[in-house]
């Protein structure tokens, strides 16, 4: 057995910076040692002409998180110039939404951020409710509010679980693909589908919690937790999770909100703007929880924010378990809410309602509103335009990743190569919702 | 039995009091917003600021549901943007939306829409540019005051075929830059498509490869100088021929 003998590297640095933070500069050779490249010590670099390299990355590139194309001029491995590509996942859905009536959409707003189903279908009855001018039960208030934060940690485990398989580790994927799979279980117990969920009905819900739906939450509450903080651990204090992630594309509070970021990219900014506190609905002002910012604004931030919310959401599904009202979960309005099925196959009044309103649809009055929500990836709106008639004459979607996605330039210009893919899965894109 | 439809007013859920659709409690905090009229119902006050600052090129003020729409004169706009952002009694820092409504009605002018927030006030605006059918679709861009309204312009390009005039890269976005139906989300557009499909199957298996880089794209480094002779050729064609192909359907 051979004897174990220690290699000492004479190192100029700690590799560590003031903050004890991984040191990004990478070591050069100065005098024989390697120390951190300091700009006073820097060696101009030699005349290699001003060949720049086109890469092309995407669509079909598993890190671009979907069908994103970014052509990147390269000047050896730094990104001189950024120019992304997108349209790729284009179906239309704004124009398809102008041709069904306002329970048809529901389905649509499924199909295209479907990472998070349910917040978008409870966002856009939210919008579709102010526009018909009705409320909702207090029950379904409570509920809304669990899915909207369900959908949300669902929305950051893909997040995170995705974003550390782009940087290298695949532990946390496994175990945060697990902890979704719960969400996805509950969900299906709830209204039968798992991504596509549909759960909301303009005025209501599609169906009431079945019996023993409270327990599984309040299993999914209990385990998750444990799973989140065993993954952040490998993580958070991790090499080269933080040398990989800190002080990458870091936009200041100002750019940020010219730019018109918003969610977990606005706040890692350090912009305290969330839509939950600033312009409440479905009764936010009245849970108690904490609105989440960071300092640098950078991919590592980003990461802590996204973390921390998770964390805040079950703190509000809690509190949403704990008041759960009895009571029904639709409206009793019979021009927007269909009859019993049992009533309208044995009525006759019910069945011509029944018809009616399926065929003809309900009709909001003539008008338009903006109800933005916050959504995972940021502050969602839908902006309806109704003229009286059962279908909008516009909906548009207010795609939070569409806007983070436009500052990429921004971001990675002035980067290295290999951190334009940490860059851009820090934007948490969605391109389903970015196309549309 | 009759089916009720739901009208502007009467039923037991039609709003009943007026509030504005930022509510806010005693502490002025904001809280969830309740029974907001259809029509009417506090004004933001940035209208009125408006008014008085900008007189004859604020055409008119309404609230539907509690969100207050100024119309603009079309040449006033970018003034109107840059003092509402730079003002620092409005500071309307954030932009959250631009977009355009066509109506059904086919003599109702197109609406040019923004979204205007202003974070430190928890106000919102919506400001909007009448363009009557038949008029030139052209509207200032505001991409020097928000570096956000980039991508959100040049989509509604895309769809609507309104120009923003001043916005440095005014291409495609969403659909591909050679696209010849005209724009999607205009209400002459038919829902599937203005060509056949055997006509979208001829063009799409006729595109060439190289359609999937631009002009400026090709033109980084050397990399146009090494393209084949009849590439190269093709290429320089189809940027002849650029300008022309998105009249079509307009």
């Amino acid at each position: 057995m051979s004897e174990r003998r220690t290699i000492e590297v004479a190192l100029g640095t700690s590799g560590l910076d003031a903050h004890g933070m991984p040191l990004r500069a990478p070591l050069v050779s100065h005098g024989g040692k390697a120390v951190a490249l300091d700009p006073s010590i820097m060696v101009p670099e030699p005349e290699m002409g001003s060949d720049h390299m086109l890469i092309n990355i995407g669509p079909q590139h598993p890190a671009t998180h979907g069908v994103l194309r970014l052509v990147l001029e390269l000047d050896g491995e730094t990104v001189v110039r950024c120019i992304p590509h997108i349209g790729y996942l284009h179906c239309g859905f704004e124009k398809i939404g102008e041709y069904r009536q306002y329970n048809q959409i529901i389905p649509w707003t499924d199909r295209e951020d479907y990472l998070n189903s349910p917040g978008n279908n409870v966002a856009f009855v939210l919008g579709a409710e102010r526009l018909f001018g009705v409320g909702m039960t207090e029950r379904c208030k409570v509920l809304r509010v669990m899915l909207m934060e369900l959908s949300r940690i669902i929305s950051h485990l893909v997040w995170l679980g995705t974003t550390s398989v782009d940087l290298g580790a695949f532990t946390p994927f496994l175990w945060l693909y697990q902890e979704r799979e719960n969400v996805y279980n509950l969900l299906e117990g709830w209204v039968g589908a798992r991504l596509t969920t549909t759960a909301t009905r303009v005025g209501g819900m599609a169906a009431d919690i079945p019996d023993g739906w409270l327990d599984g939450l309040r299993a999914f509450l209990r385990g998750f937790p444990k799973t989140l903080e065993e993954s952040v651990r490998m993580l958070e204090t991790n090499a080269i999770w933080a040398g990989r992630t800190v002080g990458l594309g870091a936009m200041s509070a100002q750019e940020a909100v010219n730019a018109g970021l918003s969610g977990p990219m606005l706040r890692a900014s350090g912009v305290a703007y969330d839509v939950r506190k600033d312009f409440p609905y479905l009764d936010y002002e009245t849970y108690d929880f904490d609105v989440v910012v960071g300092t640098a604004g950078d991919v590592y931030d980003r990461f802590l924010v996204r973390v921390e919310e998770m964390r805040q959401s079950v703190r509000i599904l809690e509190q949403a378990l704990q008041r759960l009202p009895d009571g029904p979960v639709n409206i009793n309005d019979p021009r927007l809410i269909l009859p019993p099925k049992h009533k309208a196959t044995s009525e006759m009044e019910s069945m011509i309602h029944h018809f009616k309103l399926v065929m003809e649809g309900p009709r909001p009055p003539a008008g338009e509103c903006y109800v933005p929500v916050e959504s995972p990836k940021g502050e969602k709106g839908y902006y309806m335009v109704s003229d009286g008639t059962s279908k909008p004459v516009r909906w548009r979607i207010r795609p939070p990743s569409f806007v983070n996605l436009s500052a990429i330039p921004k971001m990675v210009e002035g980067h290295l190569l290999s951190d334009v893919i940490a860059i851009n899965a820090s934007i948490d894109i969605v391109m389903g919702e970015i196309d549309r | 039995m009759t089916v009720p439809t739901v009208a502007p007013t009467g039923g037991d859920l039609a709003p009943v009091t007026t509030q504005a659709a930022v509510a806010s409690d005693v502490n002025g905090s904001p809280i969830t917003p309740t029974h907001i009229a259809h029509r009417g119902g506090p004004v933001n006050p940035t209208a009125a600021a408006l008014s008085a600052r900008f007189g004859p090129a604020i055409v008119r003020t309404e609230v539907t549901w509690g969100e207050t729409t100024v119309f603009v004169a079309n040449d006033a706009l970018h003034a109107i943007v840059r003092w509402l952002h730079d003002e620092p009694r409005e500071r309307y820092d954030y932009l959250v939306d631009v977009t355009a409504v066509e109506y059904r009605d086919a003599d109702r002018p197109l609406e040019v829409v923004w979204h205007l927030r202003a974070l430190a006030h928890r106000r919102f605006l919506r400001l909007k540019v009448e363009l009557p059918k038949g008029t030139t679709l052209s509207v200032p861009s505001i991409v020097d005051i928000y570096s956000g309204a980039d991508w959100l312009e040049r989509e509604c390009y895309d769809m609507f075929g309104i120009r923003f005039e001043g916005h440095p890269d005014l291409r495609r976005l969403l659909m591909w830059e050679t696209y010849r139906e005209g724009y999607p989300l205009r209400k002459d557009f038919p829902l599937r498509g203005r060509f056949s499909r055997a006509e979208q199957l001829k063009q799409a298996l006729a595109a060439d490869p190289e359609a999937r880089y631009s002009m400026e794209e090709l033109s980084i480094a050397d990399a146009f100088d090494s393209l084949p002779e009849d590439m190269k050729r093709r290429l320089a064609e189809r940027a002849d021929s650029h300008d022309g192909h998105d009249r079509v359907g307009e």
